[in-house]
């Protein structure tokens, strides 16, 4: 008890711990003869928000709940602020997480929620009721304190939840899925204010979703996952223009997998041909021969002034009209194309014949090694 | 090494060189406590088989000597399982008289050293060693590194293996043995394949039937009965608008906190040779007194009033559990209400129709009280098994081979509705909301569940009539004068100079019985919820072999029970027959399977990330369990507490072959006044006991609480006693 009080003394005095980095060195985790996790290496570096990102099953919410504590590391070595903490149960790791469905305790009071964890720390009553009384100021929910759960709204639960979780100024904050329980408007707002959050307090945030738009958004890096390995990792901006694989290609945003040939090399830049195209690109690695692209839909111009010479031909078959956009589905001879076009009046009406050209400055991609 | 390690070696210490190491109940004197018993000095007189036992002890003490931390779990590891392993062996190895093995008499020539049954010095040094083998696992790592979890799984299994599968597994080795104790099987084989077992000469003679076949075909005619009765009422009360379902709620709980011999007992007082109608039925018709109600229809009408109510708890789930929309999607295809009850409804109760089958089956099986009360010359295995034991006979081996047979009538009903049923539940309850609308019951059904279910159900009433009125008149069917006679025989306080005094006859086995009950409910609520706990909240190699010997003991009868303790605590090392301990023990692990299940039915519908929430803001396992997982558990404690204390103020199977004149339980000085013919007496001290356990409950309710959940989930706590109560 005196041990901990005096841990926490100096914590309130100082008022801010430093964030600490996450580190997995070859990460696996089994269950009987299931593999979630597969040799997973990855660093989060200190007061950087990571994105795990992935479909549902690809062992990404197993990855979260590892630094947690909540499930142990069948092999491989787990370390936060450079410590190793490996078989460290959950209690004893300065980590907090803010869960799916919050996890707010229904038997207590909104105040008491936010002052469990000092107060099982062993702070004073007072004590602890002064610290989440100073989170609930941060999230906004002052005057609230009062209520018990259920008689708050989702938005606001998930307040209290961020506010529980912040109350012991973790080195490491944990997100899982927070945003799922909450509707779509609400959504965007709530992430921006994560995100403001992390950033005002410089905080450690490692953050499960498997909606790829919220992940673009908030990230400082994106960890892809699939079928328990890491698919690849790196800057929003990398994932969407230069895909690792065919699965990133597709997952993070909508890609026309489409299949070219290079026809020649020049230094970093390969020229590909698609049908009758050709377009300059980074090889990324690829040799002479065939290859598959990833192209973006809004990197696919049509234009209904008829076939052009050097260009593909192809006919609208669908339309959809979605205000800021218009969606298309065109057929041609490289395949079924997904076309979308962003401020343009006039819908191009199915069944139109158009011809179809690559915008080249972004959004055509070559993948490699598929 | 944490503190709470230090602190388990150093009770091991204690235990070993402080506490006497021998000896329950004997008083222990004051130099016994300063170490003069204790194993240690034991060890040093002459008791050479206690010195191993301090290596374990100062290996413990290695890891917090040295600063190093890598290896400290191996060591705790190491020192725990030698200890254990030490005390096992010495105990079992030198018995009372001397070796106990033949091996190691021809080795070291007889009788050997000797010794009597562990104290409270061994058990807490034993403890001691489990625990720090336990946190040793917690420092390797298993179980998320949580010595709280490890430990309990280290506890709660330490138990079962004591007080459940070693007296099993004693009386499985008695029945192979002969009275001397040597390993005899053709003995086995003779007293197995006794006539008066399986013979069949009742199909072709006037001779009697074996006592297996007996006790089959009226389990067989109970669990029909019951399902039949139970089925009428659960449709009356879903699906009908019947006037009195509240009623009919309140009669199926009223069994639960009735002694199961009293029923029978009512019977006798209504049907005997001078029961109430047989009576009327003499002076008013000239039929004359006989004594039918002894023997098969009286312990089938008894186990029908005694289970009934269960089946009906089962059947009701079921029924409310079929979707209404099935039903309409029916009606909707143009089937008639008759066709529709036919095909879909019936169909659909499959599965709970059996479960309910079952349930009364093994009910009837284990039951006790009213055989040996109605039965007559009917036998069946449960009286046998205790006139075996205590009767002319005495033959301990021939108990057991009976007790091997209802064992394996009891858990081949188990397997087979695990096996039969475990696949084939139609779940019909979905996640999704149902509007339709419960079909109405068909003519005909309704007016054949009515006809069945309203004179059963005023014959209930009847009986508890008697029970309410007998203990109250001179005597029932002779002489109706209203007399406090019987109550004050029972319960007579005198006021003498030196204070009050409790002169009447009952004080002694009341006060034991309250005693033992109260003890047993908070123990019993403990061990289960934890072990629900375990169960459902943490993930550990050998869970369904655990989960297995926690609900073992519920497929038990009480009379195998209390025989296999008999058998098995009545030497050392462990001697503990004859204490108010083993009754506790007793209570506590045959009621333990309620406890486990009604924790976790409450523990899957409280979400799991709420434990986890409160792991990672700091809290150990024991505090989440104090501050989150209890608190939310009210309702399961409630359950448990209120299950374990009724079943110890009404349990007789088991416990009779437990007590002692100093430990006489209520129910079995009732049986002995039932025996002596003193009905008026038994019947008041029921009635005492039933109002006692009234009010039992009404305190548990109060003193656990509610749970506090806010506005929007209140009321959705059925309360899950009932649906668990077997004997």
């Amino acid at each position: 008890m005196n041990q901990m009080t005096s841990l926490l003394s100096p914590r309130s005095a100082t008022s801010k711990k430093q964030a600490a980095s996450v580190e997995f060195r070859n990460v696996t985790k089994r269950y009987g003869t299931v593999t979630a996790v597969d040799d997973v290496s990855f660093i989060i570096d200190a007061g950087q928000l990571v994105t795990l990102l992935g479909p549902s099953g690809c062992g990404k919410t197993t990855t979260l709940r590892m630094i947690a504590g909540l499930e142990m590391a069948s092999s491989g070595q787990i370390l936060i602020g450079g410590k190793d903490v490996t078989n460290l149960s959950a209690a004893d790791r300065d980590v907090s997480m803010v869960f799916q469905s919050y996890a707010l305790f229904p038997h207590m009071s909104v105040l008491e929620n936010v002052a469990y964890g000092p107060s099982v720390q062993g702070a004073s009553k007072k004590d602890a009721q002064a610290m989440a009384m100073e989170k609930l100021a941060l999230v906004g929910l002052t005057g609230l304190e009062k209520r018990v759960p259920s008689e708050l709204s989702g938005g606001q639960q998930q307040r209290v939840a961020v506010a529980r979780a912040l109350v012991l100024e973790p080195q490491v904050l944990l997100f899982d899925e927070p945003l799922s329980n909450l509707d779509a408007k609400l959504r965007r707002r709530v992430r921006e204010d994560i995100r403001e959050l992390q950033q005002s307090l410089n905080l450690t945030v490692a953050y499960v979703t498997h909606d790829q738009e919220e992940a673009l958004a908030v990230s400082d890096r994106i960890i892809v996952m699939s079928n328990a390995r890491i698919a690849q990792t790196g800057t929003p901006r990398e994932l969407y223009e230069e895909p690792a694989d065919l699965f990133v290609a597709d997952f993070i945003g909508d890609a026309n997998i489409l299949n070219g040939t290079v026809v020649g090399l020049t230094g970093p830049q390969a020229r590909v041909q698609v049908d009758r195209l050709h377009i300059d690109l980074p090889h990324r690695g690829a040799g002479q021969g065939p290859v598959k692209l990833a192209v973006r839909p809004d990197a696919i111009l049509i234009d209904e002034s008829g076939p052009q010479p050097g260009e593909i031909a192809g006919q609208v078959r669908k339309v959809s009209y979605l205000g800021t956009q218009i969606e298309y589905e065109v057929e041609s001879p490289i395949g079924e194309l997904f076309v979308v076009q962003y401020g343009r009046k006039e819908p191009i009406a199915a069944g139109t014949p158009v011809s179809i050209s690559f915008a080249l400055q972004r959004g055509v991609a070559i993948i490699p090694g598929a | 090494m944490s503190r709470a390690t230090l602190g388990w070696i150093i009770l091991g210490w204690i235990g070993y060189a402080l506490l006497p190491w021998y000896g329950l109940d004997a008083a222990p004197t004051f130099s016994d406590y300063l170490g003069g018993g204790s194993g240690l000095v034991r060890g040093l007189t002459g008791a050479w088989w206690l010195l191993p036992i301090l290596v374990p002890l100062l290996m413990s003490l290695w890891p917090s000597v040295r600063s190093s931390r890598s290896s400290d779990g191996d060591w705790l590891i190491a020192s725990g399982a030698l200890g254990l392993a030490l005390i096992i062996l010495q105990g079992f190895t030198i018995g009372l008289n001397g070796w106990t093995f033949d091996g190691l008499k021809a080795l070291f020539g007889e009788p050997g050293p000797r010794q009597g049954g562990m104290g409270y010095g061994a058990a807490l040094t034993a403890a001691a060693f489990l625990i720090v083998l336990c946190h040793g696992f917690a420092a390797r790592g298993w179980c998320r590194g949580d010595a709280f979890v490890t430990s309990s799984i280290g506890v709660v299994i330490a138990l079962i293996l004591v007080f459940v599968f070693f007296p099993v597994s004693t009386i499985l080795a008695s029945a192979f043995a002969d009275n001397n104790g040597n390993f005899a099987p053709g003995e086995f084989v003779v007293k197995f394949m006794d006539r008066s077992i399986w013979g069949l000469d009742c199909l072709t003679s006037d001779l009697r039937c074996g006592v297996a076949w007996n006790t089959l075909f009226l389990g067989l005619l109970v669990g029909v009965g019951t399902t039949a009765l139970g089925l009428a009422f659960a449709l009356i009360a879903t699906r009908t608008a019947f006037r009195y379902k509240k009623l009919l709620r309140v009669m199926s709980v009223l069994p639960i906190i009735t002694p199961p011999f009293v029923i029978g007992l009512a019977l006798i007082l209504m049907f005997g040779r001078s029961g109430a109608l047989s009576s009327v039925l003499w002076e008013w018709l000239g039929i004359p007194r006989s004594r039918w109600i002894y023997g098969l229809p009286g312990v089938f009408i008894a186990q029908l009033l005694a289970f009934t109510p269960i089946a009906f708890l089962v059947l009701i789930g079921v029924v409310q559990g079929i979707s209404p929309s099935l039903e309409e999607a029916s009606q909707t295809l143009r089937a008639k209400s008759w066709t529709t009850f036919l095909t879909i409804t019936l169909p659909l109760m499959r599965p709970g129709l059996a479960n309910a089958f079952l349930l009364g089956f093994v009910e009837s099986l284990a039951d006790f009280g009213n055989p040996l009360v109605l039965g007559g010359n009917y036998e069946v295995l449960s009286t046998k098994i205790f006139f075996a034991v205590v009767g002319a006979q005495q033959d301990q081996g021939r108990a057991a081979v009976l007790s091997i047979i209802l064992l394996a009538f009891t858990l081949g009903a188990f397997w087979l509705q695990h096996a039969w049923l475990g696949k084939k539940v139609y779940t019909t309850v979905t996640g999704k909301g149902d509007a339709g609308i419960p079909l109405p019951l068909p003519r005909r059904v309704a007016i054949a569940s009515y006809l069945t279910a309203i004179p059963w159900a005023l014959f209930t009433l009847a009986i508890y009539a008697i029970i309410m009125v007998g203990g109250f008149v001179r005597s029932m069917g002779r002489d109706y004068t209203p007399t406090l006679d019987h109550l004050l025989t029972a319960f007579r306080i005198e006021n003498t100079e030196r204070g009050l005094y409790f002169s009447g006859s009952a004080w002694d086995s009341f006060f034991a019985t309250v005693k033992v009950a109260a003890l047993s409910a908070p123990l019993t609520a403990a061990i289960g919820l934890l072990t629900a706990y375990l169960l459902t909240r943490q993930r550990f190699s050998g869970q369904r072999a655990f989960e297995f010997g926690t609900l073992l003991s519920f497929a038990i009868p009480g009379t195998v029970v209390g025989v296999s303790y008999i058998l098995a605590f009545n030497v050392p090392p462990i001697e503990i027959t004859g204490t108010g301990f083993i009754l506790v023990m007793c209570f506590v692990f045959r009621n333990m399977p309620v406890g486990v299940r009604s924790g976790i039915a409450t523990l899957s519908q409280i979400d799991k990330s709420l434990d986890e929430a409160s792991l990672t803001l700091g809290a150990r396992s024991a505090t989440t369990m104090r501050r989150v997982v209890l608190p939310l558990l009210r309702p399961a404690v409630v359950a448990s507490l209120v299950y374990s204390f009724v079943r110890a103020m009404t349990a007789v199977s088991a416990v009779i072959f437990l007590v002692t004149a100093e430990y006489n339980m209520a129910t079995t000085y009732i049986v002995g006044r039932v025996e002596a013919g003193e009905f008026g007496l038994a019947i008041a001290y029921s009635t005492v006991l039933i109002i006692v356990m009234l009010l039992a409950i009404v305190v548990i309710q109060l003193a656990v609480g509610e749970r506090r959940l806010g506005r929007r989930s209140a009321a959705a706590n059925a309360n899950p006693v009932a649906v668990q109560a077997v004997p």
